[in-house]
C-alpha cells in the first residue's frame, strides 16, 4: 500500500482571510515576528497499489479534477510507504 | 416557460426558488434530485443556495461532480438558461460554466442582510425589467462570497460586459474583486450571483427588487 499526502494551498497572492485571522490571533497571544500565515489542507489517501509512478499519476489527476481548484489553489503530492 | 430547481443534499433555498418560479410561471416547478441522470425539456434551470454536501472540500466542489451536473452543463451548452444563486454560483464556477472562484469573505463573518446592488446591464434575459445603473436591494446570506479571478479574467469580464451586478460603492459585504456580485457566461444565458433574488419577490419579504429578474426571464423565454 502507498499513502499519498496531498497538500493544497491557496496560490501566492490569493487573499487568505483565515490565515490572516490566525496571524492576528497569534499576535494577540504575544507571539512576535510572524510575518505571514497561510492556511491550507492536507488530504491523506491510502492506495491499493505498490506502483509509485501509477500512484503519483493517479493522485495528480485527482488533484486536478477535484482536490484543488486550479483557479485559486496549488497542490503537491508526496508518497509515503506504509 | 418550463423551469426546474436542482436539489442537492444540503440545499436550503430550493423551496424559495420553487415558490418564486411557480408564482412566475403559474405551473408546478420541477424539483430534480442530484442523482438524476436525465433532465426533462427545460427553459430555465435554477441552482439553489445552501450548503451542498456540507460545503466539504470547497463550496460546490462535490456537487459539481454529481450526476445531474453533467446534464446541467450539457443543457447550458445547448443554450438552456441557468441561474445559480449563492451556492448555485459556487457550483457554476466549480463546474467551469463561469470563470473565477468564490472564497471566504474577507471579514470572515457570515453576512446575512439586504445589500444594494447596481444593475450593470439592463438588456439581458435576466435584467430587461430593470433600468441601466438601477440600484436594487436584495439580501445576501453567505460566508464564502468573495469573488476572485486573475487580472486577465477580470479584465475580460469587464470588457465583454459580463459583470451582471456589483455591490454599490462602499457596500461590498465580502471583499469581492471589483465589487462583483454576479457574472454572466459568454452567452449571457448563464448567470451566477451571490445575492438572493428569490428572497426578494414581494414587499412582504422586505423587498420586491428581485421580482423583475424573474419577470425578465419569463418575458425572454416565454
Amino acid at each position: 500500500m502507498i499513502r499519498a499526502e496531498v497538500r493544497v494551498m491557496l496560490k501566492p497572492g490569493v487573499l487568505d482571510p483565515q490565515g490572516q485571522a490566525i496571524g492576528n490571533a497569534l499576535g494577540h497571544l504575544g507571539f512576535e515576528g510572524v510575518e505571514d500565515v497561510r492556511q491550507g489542507k492536507l488530504i491523506v489517501l491510502d492506495l491499493e497499489t505498490n506502483d509509485r509512478t501509477a500512484a503519483e499519476n493517479q493522485v495528480k489527476a485527482m488533484g486536478e479534477r477535484l482536490l484543488a481548484n486550479p483557479v485559486i489553489e496549488n497542490f503537491t503530492v508526496e508518497l509515503v510507504d506504509v | 416557460m418550463r423551469a426546474a430547481v436542482i436539489v442537492f443534499p444540503g440545499s436550503n433555498c430550493d423551496r424559495d426558488g420553487a415558490v418564486a418560479l411557480t408564482k412566475l410561471t403559474g405551473r408546478e416547478t420541477a424539483m430534480i434530485w442530484h442523482q438524476e441522470t436525465e433532465l426533462p425539456p427545460l427553459d430555465l434551470i435554477f441552482l439553489p443556495g445552501g450548503f451542498s454536501y456540507g460545503d466539504y472540500l470547497r463550496c460546490g466542489a462535490i456537487a459539481a461532480h454529481s450526476p445531474v451536473m453533467r446534464e446541467v452543463v450539457a443543457a447550458a451548452k445547448r443554450g438552456v438558461a441557468v441561474l445559480g444563486v449563492c451556492n448555485g454560483f459556487h457550483l457554476l464556477t466549480e463546474s467551469h460554466l463561469l470563470p473565477g472562484a468564490l472564497i471566504r469573505n474577507a471579514g470572515l463573518k457570515f453576512v446575512c442582510r439586504p445589500v444594494p446592488l447596481s444593475v450593470e446591464r439592463a438588456e439581458t434575459i435576466y435584467t430587461k425589467h430593470y433600468s441601466p445603473g438601477q440600484v436594487i436591494r436584495v439580501p445576501v446570506a453567505h460566508g464564502d462570497g468573495n469573488y476572485r479571478a486573475d487580472g486577465d479574467t477580470l479584465a475580460r469580464l469587464r470588457d465583454e460586459g459580463r459583470i451582471a451586478f456589483r455591490y454599490a460603492y462602499g457596500q461590498n459585504p465580502n471583499g469581492s474583486a471589483g465589487d462583483i456580485a454576479g457574472i454572466y457566461d459568454e452567452s449571457f444565458r448563464v448567470l451566477g450571483m451571490m445575492p438572493h433574488p428569490e428572497r426578494a419577490i414581494e414587499p412582504a419579504l422586505g423587498s420586491a427588487d428581485g421580482w423583475p429578474l424573474f419577470q425578465s426571464v419569463l418575458e425572454s423565454l416565454g
